[in-house]
């Protein structure tokens, strides 16, 4: 087996699982605290993957230097994300809270249909050209074969993310609350905690990392549509599944394992089953292990 | 709470959503001319729109609560009490029936084409009615079944000469062991995962008949499939359009019946009682398993005899028929029309499917208003248009 050929394919599946892992940890957040798989998830990726780009185009014709650029239509895509998906959970999850299951699941899937078509109808159907944000980085030349420079940025900025999370979860205030919520929601509610707050900031980090992960992958792959997001966002969501939902280095692992098979997959066997293949995959994880790598199985009690 | 308090709240909100919409409906760039369209007018559209719109939901939200401390019991609709009415039940029939045979013969041949196809969605979202407003069970690849049944046809008529009422049959028997296919490694799952692999299933069907060039003859298709035929008598092209429309009648008949059977049934009450406790009814002796596979079986099933009626209407089928969009839009009609309900899912089929065929210029915001619809009727009447009333057994002294 040569070798350079699969090293590249292992980067390239570290590369693609970073990037579900970003996706996925939106849904791994969400569904920790209120056991709601957010299936508008995606549909805030392409959001952040479009702002991101309208706002570099703009600025790019304003004859902003590149690395403005870069950090201003970033940032843009955090904040607009970041806002949709905290305007989402007032208007689809919140009057439903105490609803069954199967109504919030509808009202979600209503919410990704609605974000799909209003960016379909606002802007267009057509695939958009997405420019190369990150630079050829100089001192990387020597590596590049293996990994591009693109790549190491994606990987790089998953990496500084992930420790900004578990940061976040792990020492801050609102981690904790994160964390007693996820765990009990009324006894969070009884000792003062602001439970709505809480709820809203899940989807607020959750959509930030989203953003980030849309960014990038459209850089990237170089286009983007309105219908990126589903497929990713169903990819995440096996990444998310296979690494126990809930669980947050779960959801990378899931993620990563995820990238890897898939990468070897289309490396050596066949490219023409691709998204099959992550949907067989779900299914194989359900039937042997529903609770995930990571995750712990659940006793539904009465 | 005073008009200023709801006045201040509106302007927030309307200043919120004109914040929101900024980059995606105002600005439209042109990557390829490296020209910047600005839109300033739909910013005003939102701010307007969202100005009073805001006001609306907080008014509905208001009244949905105060409506939810009231007796759920005292407000039946004026169509439910109707439908109760025994009286009422055989002069409808018979108009119903009347509108039903001369409906081919008082429009043209176009809208009795537009009407069949109405009716093919009407006998999915029964199908699924069963799936999703009895047992509880939600279901996102709904269309895969209905390819099941639409591709059996095609390829039994290409390969084996099957005729229509053969493949009938056949074709429902093939999507309920398809059902029972997916049915059984997700027994296990609830709600939200079912939900995800039964899409996964949908779309694996789908790229499979996409991509399996020698079986299923990939994107471009199948074409020629022959139209049902009546004991060997050659048809005209506008009987044969009546003469499918009464199939598909009969079919919708027959679907209510079997349905409405079923609803009362042990198996039907063992799917309420499953949705709404598992726990409990395994308690009580339910086979949760049986039960289950049951439910998606008989609701494959009426997707599977939709998908060949459809084959043999349309003649011609590729898998761009079958697509999320088209379970999206059957799951919608259930919701729409009322989740259990069979008079709901029958009007919310014909709601949803001929209102768009009548208004064109809607045509390319259907799909939002449907997103739409969704989450509103989940919000503000969870019940559908239509409410389905159980059956309640009371005890008498």
């Amino acid at each position: 087996m040569d070798f350079e050929y699969f090293t590249q394919l292992f980067f390239g599946g570290l590369t693609r699982g970073s990037i579900y892992a970003l996706i996925a940890l939106g849904y791994t957040m969400v569904y920790g605290i209120i056991e709601l798989i957010n299936f508008a998830h995606g549909e805030i990726y392409m959001i952040g993957a479009f702002t991101g780009l309208i706002v570099s185009t703009v600025l790019t014709m304003m004859g902003m230097p590149t690395l403005a650029v870069v950090v201003l239509a970033g940032m843009a895509a955090i904040i607009y994300s970041c806002a949709y998906g905290y305007t989402m959970e007032k208007i689809a999850y919140k009057p439903l809270r105490n609803a069954p299951r199967l109504s919030v699941l509808i009202s979600a899937i209503g919410m990704s249909l609605f974000l799909q078509n209003y960016v379909l109808l606002a802007q267009t159907s057509d695939f958009l050209p997405f420019p190369s944000l990150v630079p050829e980085f100089e001192f990387w030349e020597p590596y590049s074969h293996i990994l591009t420079s693109p790549e190491l940025m994606i990987l790089s900025t998953t990496v500084v993310v992930m420790i900004l999370l578990t940061i976040l979860i792990k020492f801050t205030r609102i981690g904790k609350a994160m964390r007693a919520t996820s765990q009990d929601k009324m006894m969070a509610a009884l000792l003062g905690i602001n439970v709505d707050q809480v709820i809203s900031a899940t989807f607020v980090v959750g959509s930030a990392t989203a953003a980030i992960g849309g960014v990038l992958i459209a850089s990237h792959i170089g286009q983007i549509n309105f219908y990126m997001g589903f497929i990713a966002g169903i990819k995440a969501f096996v990444a998310a599944v296979l690494g126990g939902i809930g669980s947050i280095p779960g959801a990378v692992l899931g993620a990563l394992v995820l990238g890897w098979t898939e990468s070897f997959f289309t490396g050596y066997i066949s490219s023409d089953y691709e998204d099959v293949f992550a949907f067989i995959f779900l299914v194989v994880i359900l039937i042997f292990r529903p609770s995930g790598i990571l995750g712990r199985s659940q006793i539904q009690k009465v | 709470m005073t008009a200023k308090q709801e006045l201040k709240k509106s302007i927030i909100a309307s200043v919120w959503f004109m914040f929101l919409t900024f980059p995606i409906m105002v600005i439209k760039v042109n990557t390829v001319t490296h020209t910047i369209d600005w839109r300033w007018h739909n910013m005003a559209l939102v701010g307007i729109g969202s100005f009073f719109l805001s006001m609306l939901w907080r008014y509905l939200l208001k009244k949905k609560e105060e409506g939810g401390k009231k007796d759920k019991k005292a407000g039946l609709s004026f169509i439910q009490r109707l439908l109760q009415e025994k009286q009422f039940a055989l002069p409808g029939i018979l108009i119903i029936t009347l509108i039903t045979i001369l409906f081919p013969h008082i429009f043209s041949m176009y809208q009795t084409n537009i009407m069949t196809s109405a009716l093919i969605f009407v006998v999915l979202g029964l199908g699924l009615n069963i799936v999703i407003g009895l047992a509880g069970l939600l279901v996102l690849g709904y269309a895969a079944f209905f390819a099941v049944g639409a591709y059996s046809y095609a390829l039994l008529n290409l390969h084996y000469g099957v005729g229509f009422w053969i493949a009938l049959p056949i074709g429902g028997i093939l999507a309920a062991l398809f059902g029972i296919l997916l049915g059984y490694p997700v027994l296990r799952l609830r709600g939200d995962y079912l939900a995800i692999v039964t899409l996964g299933f949908g779309e694996i069907i789908r790229l499979v008949l996409e991509n399996w060039n020698e079986f299923s003859f990939g994107p471009s298709g199948i074409k020629n499939i022959p139209k049902p035929g009546f004991f060997g008598i050659e048809m005209s092209m506008q009987t044969t359009t009546i003469y499918v429309f009464y199939i598909v009648v009969l079919l919708v008949v027959f679907t209510i019946f079997v349905i409405n059977r079923l609803k009362n049934s042990r198996i039907g009450r063992a799917w309420v009682a499953l949705k709404d406790d598992e726990i409990a009814s395994q308690a009580m002796g339910i086979d949760k398993a049986k039960t289950k596979l049951r439910a998606f079986a008989l609701g494959a099933t009426w997707a599977g005899m939709a998908g060949v009626v459809f084959a043999a209407k349309t003649t011609f089928i590729n898998p761009a028929s079958f697509t999320l969009w088209e379970s999206v839009i059957i799951l919608c009609t259930v919701v729409l029309g009322g989740m259990g309900s069979i008079a709901g899912v029958i009007a919310g089929a014909l709601l949803l499917i001929l209102l768009p065929e009548y208004m064109r210029d809607f045509g390319e915001f259907r799909m939002i208003t449907f997103g739409a619809v969704l989450i509103l009727m989940m919000i503000f009447r969870p019940g559908g248009m239509i409410e389905d009333v159980r059956k309640t057994y009371k005890f008498e002294k």
